[in-house]
């Protein structure tokens, strides 16, 4: 409950005070091994003809926290979706610059987006489990995946890793649907895990969610950075603030009648809400944006 | 209390005239509905009650006696086993390939190109049936005697089914064909209707567990949509049980039941359209109401058994899912002038 005024706007009292901000130091993660997995240079994301995100340059550490932040439509969601191809049923869509994934070029021709997806897991906005029982939403991906060995223990350790399991364990049979919004965000992020991926992609995954069923989810990804890489996008500054070992903020540059999204600053989120070298996130992580 | 009194004497605005065609809007509307269902009751009253002559001698022993000989003799079995057999024919042809053009065009490929292959889909659904028909006779016919039926009698000849080929190309199987192409526009349609209401989350989250196509599509799209399949096939089936004219013209209209697919038969709806004519003994006039009461009853359960898949399976969706949209199907199948 302690979250919940967090979850709030962020608001000219904190113009005021901007130091206040609770923020997750790097330092405390000692399973961070500096190890890059994701490597993006100069990418530049085309919507057919349009420009979308410019210019993007950075590199996500394994077993970290990744924050993505900024104002709707500066691109942050774009690049989240592109580390996984989840964009590539856009039409139009056309991503140029390097995009490696553990030194792997994500968009090399003859690399099969199904694989990647394998790899690296991704949770929506909006919590989207299968019209199917519990039990069949989380086995459902292991099961095509030819993983149907033990497949109960394999539900059970992925709803206990998405702290679900007390709550569903009774219930597993019925239907997924029946959940509130907050547990089938975490069903979701079962779903994920439950193929053991190296990654997890999180868009907005409480941007739906009441500020209980946030800092639940937000628990969870402390748990979850023990064992995957991730990155989460945000339009909560807070939740950056209060999960993220590293932030980048995004934004968006207006020149010429166009709108296209930039990376502005990305750097430890300490660093990035406390001491920002950029006047354009200092404005913005100070409430004085827009 | 002044307020309220106060409002009765409030100065109208407007004038009696305004009043009046609130009354008039419901009056019509009203009659319109009232004469909708006077039409449907007095049908129903007028084929029932000339069907009782003929129920009242050969009562429910009708269903299952197979020989009409037009003058004398009147039993229902063959027509009744004819209509089920190519309706069935019909429905197992034109489901696979009726919900495969509604997956292409909703979720593999291009919406330009569902844009110019959908509306020709829907455009066979209104080719007129006797068209049809006529296609049936002169070219599919043929087709039929010469290669088709001879085929698969060489091949599958040791099932019943699959006896000697017919001699004029025109017979059941022929007719289970031309209803196919009539059933498959609506299964098409509304299938695709179906899966197009299938929320992209859904499918972007079958996606980014690494799923490939096929089975994102097996397992959300088809498993999501199964109800609502079901329904578009009974719809589609609905057509076929009905179809009169185009049934008539390539069946080789005979009164016999037999196994092979490949013989003459009739059918509920062709004997409807071949027999009723005006100088008709009294007991074959009332043994052809007797007929349609049968079909009545078919398409009535049918539709029932339409509307009640979809009731049933429709799921609480938390997320205003999938199953919402099914309930459309009945209007999908009215925009496409399905006959019910």
């Amino acid at each position: 409950m302690d979250e919940s005024p967090a979850e709030v706007d962020v608001t000219m009292s904190q113009v005021a005070a901007p130091l206040a901000i609770e923020v997750q130091e790097a330092s405390e993660n000692d399973a961070a091994t500096g190890e890059v997995v994701f490597d993006l240079h100069d990418v530049n994301v085309y919507y057919g003809q349009a420009l979308a995100v410019a210019g993007v340059s950075l590199e996500i550490y394994k077993n970290h926290i990744t924050a993505m932040i900024g104002p709707s439509g500066c691109g942050k969601s774009t690049i989240v979706r592109s580390l996984n191809r989840m964009n590539d049923s856009v039409s139009g869509f056309r991503l140029t610059g390097e995009c490696t994934y553990h030194g792997n070029d994500l968009y090399a021709s003859g690399v099969d987006p199904v694989e990647v997806r394998r790899r690296i897991g991704m949770v929506f906005q909006r919590p989207n489990p299968f019209p199917k029982s519990i039990y069949d939403n989380i086995a459902w991906a292991p099961r095509i995946l030819g993983l149907k060995e033990n497949l109960d223990e394999r539900v059970e350790k992925a709803l206990r890793g998405a702290a679900i399991w007390d709550e569903v364990k009774d219930r597993l049979k019925t239907s997924a649907l029946g959940l509130s919004g907050g547990q089938q965000q975490r069903l979701c992020i079962a779903r994920s895990i439950a193929i053991e991926p190296d990654v997890l992609l999180l868009d907005e995954p409480c941007s739906s969610l009441d500020p209980i069923s946030t800092a639940s989810v937000e628990d969870l990804m402390q748990e979850l950075k023990r064992d995957y890489t991730i990155v989460i996008v945000t339009h909560n500054m807070q939740q950056a603030a209060r999960v993220a070992e590293r932030t980048a903020f995004f934004s968006l540059d207006v020149s010429e009648g166009r709108r296209t999204g930039i990376l502005v600053e990305y750097d430890e989120t300490s660093k990035l809400f406390t001491r920002p070298t950029d006047k354009r996130t200092e404005d913005y992580v100070t409430g004085r944006f827009g | 209390m002044n307020s309220i009194a106060g409002t009765a004497r409030l100065p109208s605005s407007r004038r009696f005239t305004d009043r009046v065609g609130d009354r008039v809007l419901f009056g019509l509307t009203a009659l319109a509905s009232l004469i909708a269902v006077v039409v449907i009751a007095l049908v129903i009253y007028q084929i029932v009650h000339g069907a009782v002559p003929a129920m009242s001698k050969y009562g429910v022993g009708f269903l299952f006696h197979d020989t009409w000989n037009g003058s004398t003799i009147f039993g229902g079995g063959a027509t009744i086993f004819g209509t089920l057999v190519t309706s069935a024919g019909a429905l197992l042809i034109a489901a696979p390939l009726g919900i495969a053009i509604g997956l292409y065009l909703s979720q593999l490929t291009s919406p330009r190109t569902a844009a110019v292959i959908g509306p020709l889909v829907e455009l066979l659904a209104a080719v007129p049936s006797v068209i049809i028909g006529l296609w049936g006779i002169v070219v599919l016919a043929p087709i039929m005697r010469s290669t088709i039926e001879p085929a698969l009698h060489n091949v599958l000849g040791f099932i019943p089914l699959f006896g000697s080929p017919s001699l004029s190309g025109s017979g059941i199987f022929t007719a289970i064909v031309i209803l196919a192409i009539m059933a498959l526009p609506i299964i098409a349609a509304i299938t695709r209707d179906l899966f197009l209401t299938v929320p992209s989350e859904l499918k972007d989250g079958a996606l980014a567990l690494g799923a490939t196509r096929w089975e994102m599509v097996r397992g959300v799209v088809l498993g999501s949509m199964r109800p609502g399949i079901a329904s578009a096939c009974i719809l589609g089936a609905a057509r076929a049980l009905g179809e009169a004219i185009a049934v008539l013209q390539v069946i080789g209209f005979v009164f016999q039941a037999h196994a092979n697919l490949f013989d003459n038969g009739s059918t509920l709806a062709a004997t409807l359209a071949n027999d009723a004519t005006s100088n008709n003994t009294t007991l074959e006039t009332a043994s052809v109401f007797y007929l349609g009461v049968i079909l009545l009853g078919i398409e009535l359960l049918v539709n029932l058994a339409a509307q009640a898949i979809v009731r049933h399976y429709r799921l609480p969706s938390a997320t205003g899912g999938p199953t919402q949209k099914i309930v459309d199907v009945s209007a999908a199948a009215t925009a496409l002038d399905v006959e019910m």
